[in-house]
């Protein structure tokens, strides 16, 4: 199964090709009256192969959210650089697509709108986006609700918009940045479920960013692990399961990497987070 | 590159996922169940905007029908001030010289409809008053988005904003006939000065209070700043701008009355203060009636244009 899933994302172990290059990346933060400026990130080395899914896993304010943003390029690194297919990030690109935890959809807009609305600035011609837009509305599982205002939407109907709206501009990397932290148990684990079919279906390069360790396990085919502020990466691992069929959770090879996650995060001092969330979840 | 991976993989998946009965055909287009508490969780806040959203001849019935139960809960206190108005001046309670029955003026307002007069003060006053409005959004409007949008103008310009929004526009009456005379220009340029204080404060403040993330989502999908501006900041900044009209237009007609009270020939304002001057009093209060009728017929107007660009806002 692993196998097979590694055909069909495109990559075997050892591959030289790297989506994303990320290489040393420092980003510093300036403070108010001229003092020394703060690290949020340093010393940031990373490959992502194409058509891999990525988790990135660190206690909450190590700079995973900043690391995005440079890789989004909605920010420039202080010193080393990013690069994307080899080429440096210069700005902001529908080669990339992002995916918020405030799930970030415009309200003023239908659900088909706000999917249209990065095909709008591809200058994509009106027929054809509305014929995308209601692909992708199928695809996240909501055929049906296209006229819908983001407000009549719950919580996990509108972060699935906000997936189609980044998978509709067709970006080769799909980033997302704690998409599923704001929604309760149940929505979370059927939008992990099909997110993981839609990547599938779509081999894109996804980076997820998550606080998470059972959703960094579940979700990631790597997991990199990130240190408290100033972030940097600790530890990169591969996760394979001999089968992903039935209760994944309940495989004792999951208990065993998300043990090592927690134990990786609990070095870092800034684990009482990391460690209620694994008792409250035992609970 | 791209292309013939994903058709690879496509296949492969379906290879690989074959023997998993069901899980291809049940997963798009479904609706979950647990999509539906959250729902359903607060079904009282949901209930007005989502009929809001479908269509608009449900919304109008909505409208109608929830508008008329609270009509008669209303009209009854205003009902109450009417019989009142009628009984107090003819039981002697109050003087029925200074406030005649509510029935005597309406004798008078009907004879003011009769013999033109009334159109002609109303035509008056309802051009001057939609003249300075409407010069008001057409200057406010486009001033309240370059200050809310480009930082140094709001630096340089904010100061003394503060300080003219502070001044009464009724102080500056005088100023206005001083320079602009007694005519038609003075009254149309003191409405336009009081009715552009809430529209440009409300457009500028519509502007800066865009949802960050918003801008942070446009941004990382390519967007300049010409088209963040067009695409997000304008839509994002309409109900908060159509606040700022609405409440212009209540403006309007108040500072219009004074203006015309102060000096005019003509007008609703001119009307009233010149009833009362030669003691026809039921015309004075048929004066008032009337400028209270057009006030708030002109506030539900602006009120439910301002519902419509904003249906989408929830609070």
């Amino acid at each position: 199964m692993t196998a097979t899933l590694d055909q069909v994302t495109g990559w075997e172990p050892g591959a030289t090709e790297a989506k994303i290059a990320i290489r040393n990346v420092r980003k510093e933060f300036p403070v108010r009256d001229g003092g020394t400026p703060i690290a949020a990130l340093t010393d940031i080395s990373l490959d992502v192969r194409a058509g891999e899914f990525l988790t990135l896993v660190g206690p909450s304010g190590c700079g995973k959210s900043t690391l995005l943003d440079l890789v989004a390029g909605l920010t420039t690194p202080t010193s080393g650089e990013i690069l994307l297919d080899g080429a440096p990030i210069t700005g902001p690109g529908l080669d990339r697509g992002i995916v918020f935890q405030q799930y970030a959809l415009f309200p003023w807009r239908t659900a088909l709108a706000n999917i249209e609305f990065g095909l709008e600035s591809k200058g994509v011609p009106r027929r054809e986006r509305a014929e995308r837009a209601r692909h992708y509305l199928e695809l996240v599982g909501l055929a049906g609700f296209g006229e819908r205002y983001p407000h009549e939407l719950s919580g996990g109907m509108r972060q699935r918009v906000a997936i189609a709206r980044s998978l509709a501009f067709d970006p080769q990397v799909l980033l997302m940045d704690e998409p599923f932290a704001a929604l309760d148990a149940q929505t979370r684990e059927s939008l992990q479920e099909e997110l993981l079919h839609i990547w599938h279906r779509t081999g894109k390069t996804v980076v997820f960013i998550t606080h998470g360790i059972d959703e960094a396990v579940y979700l990631g085919r790597r997991v990199a692990v990130m240190t408290a502020r100033p972030g940097r990466i600790k530890e990169i691992f591969p996760v394979d399961f001999d089968s992903r069929d039935g209760d994944l959770r309940a495989n004792p090879a999951f208990g065993e990497y998300r043990h090592h996650v927690w134990t990786l995060l609990r070095e870092e001092g800034a684990g009482a987070t990391a460690k209620r969330e694994v008792v409250s979840r035992r609970g | 590159m791209a292309e013939p991976r994903t058709a690879e993989a496509g296949r492969n998946v379906a290879v690989a996922e074959g023997p998993r009965e069901g899980t291809p055909e049940e997963y798009p287009g479904d609706v979950h169940w647990y999509d539906l508490p959250d729902d359903d969780a607060a079904p009282e806040e949901d209930e007005k905007p989502r009929t809001a959203g479908r269509s608009p001849w449900r919304r109008f019935s909505g409208a109608v029908r929830h508008g008329g139960s609270r009509a008669v809960r209303n009209s009854s206190a205003i009902a109450l001030l009417l019989a009142v108005w009628e009984t107090l001046p003819r039981i002697g309670v109050v003087d029925r010289v200074f406030v005649p029955p509510l029935s005597e003026d309406l004798v008078a307002w009907y004879d003011l409809l009769l013999s033109g007069q009334l159109a002609e003060h109303f035509q008056a006053s309802v051009i001057r008053s939609l003249s300075g409005f409407g010069l008001a959004i057409a200057l406010a409007v486009p001033l309240g988005l370059v200050i809310g949008w480009y930082k140094p103008v709001a630096d340089l310009l904010t100061p003394l904003l503060e300080l003219f929004r502070n001044t009464s526009p009724i102080a500056l009456l005088p100023v206005f006939i001083l320079i602009l005379g007694l005519g038609e220009s003075s009254k149309v340029a003191f409405v336009l000065y009081a009715c552009a204080w809430p529209i440009l404060l409300n457009t500028v403040s519509g502007v800066k209070t865009v949802e960050p993330m918003l801008i942070k989502s446009a941004r990382s999908m390519g967007l300049g700043p010409v088209t963040l501006f067009r695409k997000v900041i304008l839509p994002a900044a309409v109900p908060t701008i159509f606040t700022g009209i609405r409440l212009a237009g209540a403006y309007s007609i108040l500072v219009l009355l004074i203006a015309e009270m102060v000096g005019a020939k003509a007008g609703l304002g001119y009307l009233i203060n010149d009833a009362q001057a030669s003691f026809r009093i039921p015309e004075m209060y048929a004066g008032i009636i009337t400028i209270s009728v057009v006030g708030l017929s002109f506030n539900l107007l602006l009120l439910l244009v301002e519902r419509r660009f904003s249906t989408w806002r929830t609070t």
